[in-house]
């Protein structure tokens, strides 16, 4: 399958091999909330490499929660596709798309990413609750799915007795969001989305957290779409996609 | 499941809270499971008042006013049946017995029924028990008493204990048969009927006290002692009512047309049964009516679980965009909400059910001698079983309403909560 050249705003690393397939491939996609509404978000074409590591940029309004939302497979497309390791994500049922985020995608909110009543081991190991293929990626990278988490967590700094016995509401921000990145790498999706993970923590702590999170999506072999408003952090990626400029929604609306 | 699990710990987390609904819904369901079981066992209890009696005979009047006074010793009869006429039918081939019943005196507010030995024998209740006495025995001179069980207890006699009669059926009674006292020969066992809230004496007794009366009451001048009143005949002119036995229940209607038939006096016979049936119609509506409530109170139980579950999904809202992100669908979050619902109504209803009989163990006692109801402690009837059904379909409709709306919630909102 011959892959055409993505439309970027800007290239900061060479894009890895294009013999491989895209792990995302936008075409002419477009998307509105109601059948009346204005289209919100309207792609001609993006493409992310596997691997790679794309800072998504735009202010509020420019289209991210949508573009997320589509990624994830909660939404759909109302025209053009939009596929996701090769799966046509507006072909599938919602309960398809349900279980294609189950087993391929690990998504990192902003904030409050825990579940507040169970403990951080049963929070990261939600994903495997849901999803029997990485219940059975985790084991079969540490055995059972308690040690896996343990190991997770251990990479993150996290795997301490005094902070298990924590209930997850009483760790700092930036621990909560280290479990959630820890919960998202759960049996190594393919697809890691984070949705300005950074914005609540220190500004001194937000490079510590993404130069984390590239190296466990490196071990785990995740690709890795970052949002976030922070042009600070944009210097590490591979690279930008400025989704203000790529909106063709946006741009008629401005 | 995985979501159950999730339900539960969700539950647990939030346990103070939801052992406030748990004990909302615990006390309605013990209210309408006790209603009904004291509804059942009242309405048997008194079905049961009376058995092994084919036929109550008196004046003409209506079936549940003869019932009501010959029985239940309410209110007061129209008339009198004269003891021609109950010879008369005393002397029908198929009559077996016939148990006089006269009514008018009281002591101390109980009734003092003037009857014959052969009530002891013949008074049947609660399929087919007879009376049996916890002390002493039946009449066997003029001035002995039986005592129903209550009036034993409440009024502490103990045999050999003289008491005097009132005359009529007052509470506080100024015309008092104290020149012929009487003593308490017998004490009857409880039954849970109003015999035991009766004094048995004799026909004859009756026809001593009022020997020298006239009119409500005594002749001045003529007064008779208690010892002379003896030598005097003391066959009734007439009696209150009559306990009609048959040697078959074939002859039951038969029976029942000769004394609705009788010429000689206006009578009424009618069947034990059918008027207690017709009693319990009058009474049965409050009856039904308490189910109603106690039915309305489930449903009160039911809003309240209602309100903390849409109240607690609005806090939760991050919650279910969590879950969706980690791949859960909007049916397993319909799960979620539903099964906590149903774990509300189930719990609670188990915990009402434990609360209902532990409050049956304690109360048994103290009810049976109070009201004279037993109150079963056995397993749950078909129609408990059926009231419970009910209020766990209820509890699954209303914990739809929050499952639903979590449903929906998780489809507008998607992975980024409007919060």
């Amino acid at each position: 399958m011959t892959v055409p050249s993505p439309v970027e705003a800007r290239v900061r690393a060479p894009a890895l091999p294009s013999s491989r397939e895209p792990v995302i491939a936008i075409r002419d996609l477009a998307f509105r909330w109601g059948p009346r509404s204005p289209v919100v978000l309207a792609l001609d074409a993006l493409d992310v490499a596997p691997g790679e590591r794309v800072f998504i940029e735009g202010p509020s309004g420019s289209g991210k929660s949508t573009l997320l939302s589509l990624l994830a497979g909660v939404a759909r497309p109302v025209d053009g596709q939009i596929r996701v390791l090769g799966q046509a994500l507006g072909s599938l049922s919602s309960a398809g798309r349900d279980r294609f985020r189950a087993d391929h995608v690990g998504y990192i909110f902003q904030m409050f990413n825990l579940i507040p009543y169970l403990s951080m081991v049963e929070n990261v190991l939600l994903p495997a609750r849901f999803s029997p293929r990485r219940r059975d990626a985790a084991r079969q990278r540490s055995g059972t799915l308690a040690a896996e988490a343990r190991r997770l967590l251990g990479h993150l700094d996290l795997d301490h007795a005094e902070l298990r016995a924590r209930p997850v509401t009483a760790l700092s921000v930036g621990q909560q969001q280290r479990v959630a990145a820890a919960r998202a790498l759960l049996g190594s999706p393919a697809l890691l989305i984070a949705d300005e993970p950074t914005s609540a923590l220190d500004a001194d702590r937000r490079e510590a957290f993404v130069r984390l999170l590239f190296e466990e999506c490196r071990e785990a072999q995740s690709t890795l779409v970052f949002v976030s408003h922070d042009a600070a952090l944009e210097g590490l990626f591979d690279r930008t996609v400025r989704l203000a400029d790529l909106n063709g929604a946006a741009a008629r609306r401005a | 499941m995985p979501i159950l699990v999730l339900a539960w710990k969700s539950l647990w987390n939030r346990r103070f809270t939801v052992a406030l609904t748990l004990a909302s819904m615990a006390l309605s369901v013990a209210l309408l499971i006790g209603v009904e079981r004291v509804r059942t066992e009242t309405r048997a209890s008194f079905a049961n008042t009376i058995s092994g009696t084919d036929l109550i005979v008196g004046a003409r009047s209506g079936g549940v006013q003869l019932l009501l006074y010959a029985v239940f010793r309410i209110g007061n009869p129209t008339n009198n049946l004269s003891w021609r006429s109950l010879q008369d039918i005393a002397a029908q081939p198929k009559v077996a017995w016939v148990v006089p019943l006269s009514l008018g005196d009281s002591h101390r507010g109980y009734r003092v029924l003037g009857t014959s030995a052969g009530f002891f024998e013949h008074y049947r209740f609660a399929r087919d028990l007879g009376l049996t006495f916890t002390q002493g025995g039946p009449f066997a001179d003029l001035y002995d008493a039986v005592l129903g069980a209550e009036v034993a207890e409440r009024l502490g006699y103990r045999i050999g204990d003289p008491l005097v009669i009132a005359h009529g059926a007052g509470d506080v009674s100024f015309a008092r048969h104290d020149d012929k006292p009487f003593r308490v020969a017998g004490i009857l066992a409880r039954t849970g009927t109003p015999v035991d809230r009766t004094l048995h004496v004799s026909l004859e007794a009756i026809e001593a006290i009022h020997a020298d009366w006239q009119g409500g009451a005594p002749v001045p001048g003529a007064r008779v002692s208690a010892d002379a009143v003896r030598a005097l005949d003391l066959t009734p002119r007439a009696v209150t009512a009559a306990l009609v036995g048959l040697r078959s229940k074939v002859a039951t209607f038969q029976v029942q047309r000769f004394v609705n038939d009788y010429r000689e006096e206006p009578l009424t016979a009618i069947l034990p049964g059918v008027a207690l049936a017709e009693l319990w119609g009058l009474v049965g509506v409050a009856e039904g009516a308490l189910l109603v409530v106690s039915a309305c109170v489930v449903v009160v139980g039911l809003f309240g679980m209602l309100t903390a579950l849409l109240t607690g999904l609005n806090e939760r809202r991050r919650e279910l965009a969590i879950l969706r992100s980690v791949g859960a669908r909007p049916g397993h979050l319909f799960g979620l909400i539903l099964g906590e619902a149903l774990f509300l109504t189930g719990l609670g209803a188990a915990l009402g059910l434990g609360l209902l009989y532990l409050l049956l163990a304690l109360a048994r006692p103290w009810v049976e001698a109070r009201f004279g109801i037993h109150l079963g402690l056995g397993g749950l009837s078909a129609h408990e079983i059926g009231l419970l059904a009910a209020v766990g379909l209820a509890g699954a409709v209303a914990g739809a309403i929050p499952a639903w709306r979590a449903y929906r919630l998780s489809l507008t909102d998607g992975l980024s909560p409007r919060v």
